[in-house]
């Protein structure tokens, strides 16, 4: 009985100097692999002006982050979840059903999504939505407005004006938050764009279905799902030279020896024009602050009003310099926080 | 060879002289035996070429990691911008943030160049700031709270470059990749050539490399992978305390205590077929049980070390079984012949035999534990950003970090190159550590191990 024993006592040793050392001082973040590098930018330098201890950033998606931030109020759970799109009622719900009533949401500025290609590759410079809707869509109406399998190979099949080039896309995997910005903005748009909406609905579909058969991306292998990070879309664009990829302005900011990027509808992106709202893919990037842990967790407030401050989140803060293209209404979003407000009330 | 004498009378002659004349079907063996030989040959020389092209691409990979491009620079610290109130209290004088200190090192910075005799070719005489790491403000800012009197004086700090200088120091980065980078111009390499000459810019070993801590992606120069070390070493500390003992507790009495029946080969079947369960099945079974029911700290040391306890426990309970069993009866024999109890015999004579196989057994499984990934990332030790230095023991234990395999992982998958280059480094040091356990598990074995 001695390994037992043992154990025993050391899961119980274990448990004890967990709750001993439960008192926690420094503000946990979790979430959005896309906010982490913001919110640990912001972290470092938090920590570098404040007495407080540098916070806590981890990443694993906005959609695990929110359920961590929903599992309850205390100090074993965390402060802020990041998150890359905005909460959903669904989990607005779980958090209410878990206790989690007041959240401030915060809107700390947008995230620009651009599709580049091999730098000496071929001349994929510029791109319509309606471009990738014909080259990604699973079904596409043809010419007497049939609904037909998508027959298009090269994407001079797709736009005259781009190189016969045989279709290859690597676009995020349907657990990343930028999937859904891209089938919105970007497959949605497109889809309207060529008719093949009303083409949809014209063949007996309903609004949902077509908008859903819009969204739907071809599975013959044209168009292959990333899972993982940006790093593995380079690494494919940089074994495929035909290959064209979804990125976050942020990484092709820092990758431009090895990418060039396509302007979409004519506008390349940029910091300058997607914040004028010119460049039509981006996104606003959020994170929630649990409001009954300010006061109770040291630094909290402070680290939002930190984030959201000027000199941080502002145009030429460095999360600016780091590809976040702020917010033109960062001060409502500073009162908000300063305020306190939240998301009953804001809305 | 009854073959042959059945064969009939043609192959008489050739046999008469066998000894000195291989026949068909020995020369057919001697054939077979060589290419087996040549197979085998062949197997190890790929195995060897694939070892070489790997530590190749390692070293060549990750060494640049462990050098740092570094300016030395002047910089005047004026007390009307750092210490509005003139009093030198360090408290009053926090209130300037490190975005107040930016400003100063930026003229600082020009200061030296024009002092230098650089010409500065750029138009916004503030763009030398990116040539210098973000890292720079919060270092002047440290100096100067912990040594208010410095104010009004001018003093030569060392800077890291930013990761793009530094990139061009290492010839990762070149004047065509910059064309449309906006980090840094092609104008600025022309100054850090200068300043190169003026012995402003230096590339010396980074210590900070293997002792620091995790920074954010906007300074990749400034990263390290030591908080990750640290979490690594607390993790060990753990897997040793609690897989050592349970597992040669376990072992003891499996092997020298227990009743043979159908129970215990039940246990020695699972024990067996645990050391074959993938790690991640470890990490799920961490995250149900030590995270969701105990409600232990997320990211925590302590978390990762009982989840690779469990890992490690199966391979500590085989290799101690087995040192146990390669104690010769004789030695229980003899004790228990001169009237030792079943326990002392045990304790007294055939565990010391086993020791050092038991030790290396431990060893092993600690590096395997130490170069595990898998069941970290359920615990969330991957994906953290390990920038705190643990403030103690305890909080060694408890406060959330990272592990080096994580930290390594953490990093290939970040935006900016430099950050690669410092994972392959990363890759250094682990494997460092990994082999000086494993020879140390050899020596153990070379010198304290009996055969009989």
């Amino acid at each position: 009985m001695n390994p037992l024993k043992l154990t025993a006592s050391a899961v119980a040793i274990a448990a004890v100097s967990a709750t001993a050392a439960a008192a926690r001082d420094q503000v946990q973040v979790a979430g959005s692999s896309t906010v982490l590098p913001y919110a640990s930018i912001v972290a470092e330098a938090f920590g570098e002006n404040f007495d407080f201890p540098t916070p806590v950033v981890e990443s694993g998606g906005s959609s695990a982050g929110l359920k961590r931030f929903c599992e309850g109020v205390g100090e074993n759970t965390i402060d802020i979840a990041n998150a890359s799109r905005a909460i959903r009622e669904k989990e607005i719900k779980a958090c209410a059903d878990a206790g989690v009533t007041d959240i401030i949401e915060v809107r700390i500025g947008y995230d620009g999504i651009v599709f580049a290609s091999q730098l000496n590759g071929p001349e994929f410079t510029a791109f319509e939505p309606a471009d990738w809707f014909k080259a990604l869509a699973a079904k596409v109406p043809n010419e007497a407005g049939e609904i037909v399998a998508n027959p298009n190979m090269t994407w001079a099949d797709v736009n005259a004006d781009l190189p016969a080039e045989e279709i290859l896309t690597f676009i995020p995997g349907t657990k990343h938050g930028t999937r859904e910005v891209f089938e919105e903005k970007v497959l949605l748009q497109g889809c309207e764009d060529t008719g093949a909406m009303e083409a949809f609905t014209a063949s007996g579909m309903s609004e949902d279905d077509a908008e859903a058969a819009c969204m739907a991306v071809r599975t013959d292998g044209k168009s292959v799902d990333i899972d993982g990070d940006y790093t593995e879309t380079l690494a494919r664009i940089d074994s495929n030279t035909n290959g064209v990829g979804v990125f976050g302005l942020a990484f092709y900011e820092n990758n431009t020896d090895k990418l060039k990027v396509a302007t979409m509808s004519g506008v390349e992106p940029s910091t300058e024009t997607i914040a004028s709202g010119e460049y039509p893919v981006s996104r606003p990037l959020y994170f929630y602050i649990k409001k009954a842990h300010i006061g109770v967790i040291p630094g909290l407030k402070e680290f939002a009003e930190f984030f959201v401050s000027d000199d941080i989140a502002g145009p030429d803060g460095p999360l600016s310099n780091y590809g976040l293209v702020s917010d033109p209404e960062l001060a409502e979003t500073q009162a908000v926080v300063a305020d306190e407000k939240t998301m009953g009330n804001a809305m | 060879m009854t073959d042959a004498t059945s064969a009939g009378a043609a192959p008489r002659p050739a046999r008469s002289s066998s000894i000195l004349e291989q026949d068909a079907r020995t020369r057919k063996r001697n054939a077979a035996e060589s290419r087996f030989k040549m197979y085998g040959i062949a197997a190890i020389g790929i195995g060897i070429f694939f070892l070489c092209v790997l530590l190749f691409a390692i070293v060549r990979n990750g060494i640049p990691a462990f050098t740092q491009t570094f300016i030395t620079a002047e910089i005047a610290l004026p007390g009307d911008r750092l210490d509005k109130t003139g009093n030198r209290d360090p408290e009053e004088m926090a209130k300037v943030s490190t975005f107040g200190y930016k400003p100063v090192i930026v003229d600082g910075l020009v200061r030296a160049l024009e002092d230098a005799g650089i010409e500065i070719p750029f138009e916004d005489k503030a763009d030398v700031e990116k040539m210098i790491s973000a890292a720079a403000p919060a270092q002047v800012r440290d100096t100067v709270l912990a040594n208010p009197e410095l104010v009004g004086q001018t003093v030569e700090f060392r800077f890291l470059a930013s990761s793009r200088v530094d990139g061009y120091e290492k010839g990762r980065v070149t004047r065509g990749d910059l064309a449309r980078d906006k980090n840094l111009d092609a104008e600025h390499l022309d100054v850090v050539d200068a300043m190169k000459d003026a012995g402003m810019l230096e590339r010396t070993f980074n210590w900070d490399f293997i002792f620091g801590a995790d920074a954010s992606e906007s300074r990749p120069e400034q990263a390290g992978i030591g908080v990750a070390m640290l979490g690594s070493f607390f993790m060990m500390l753990v897997v040793l305390a609690l897989a050592l003992p349970i597992g040669v507790a376990a072992s003891i009495y499996l092997e020298e205590f227990a009743p043979k029946n159908r129970w215990t080969d039940l246990i020695e079947v699972n024990i067996s077929n645990l050391a074959a369960v993938p790690s991640i099945v470890f990490g799920i079974l961490g995250l149900a049980v030590f995270i969701q029911i105990a409600h232990l700290p997320q990211s925590a040391p302590l978390v990762g070390g009982l989840v690779l306890t469990l890992m490690t426990l199966p391979t500590v309970i085989i290799s101690t079984r087995a040192s146990l069993k390669a104690v010769p009866p004789s030695i229980r024999d003899a004790a228990l012949g001169v009237g030792a109890s079943k326990m002392q015999s045990t304790f007294h004579h055939v565990l010391p035999l086993a020791m050092p196989g038991i030790l290396t057994g431990t060893i092993i499984g600690l590096a395997q534990a130490l170069g595990e990934t898998a069941p970290l990332l359920l615990i969330g030790m991957v994906g953290y950003i390990a920038s705190n230095y643990p403030d103690g023991v305890v909080s060694g234990f408890m406060d959330p970090n990272s592990a080096m395999p994580a930290q390594i992982y953490e990093w290939a998958k970040r935006a900016d190159p430099a950050y690669y280059e410092r994972a392959w480094g990363g890759i250094i040091i682990l494997l460092c550590f990994l082999m000086t356990m494993n020879i140390i598990a050899i020596i153990l074995r070379r010198r304290f191990e009996r055969r009989w």
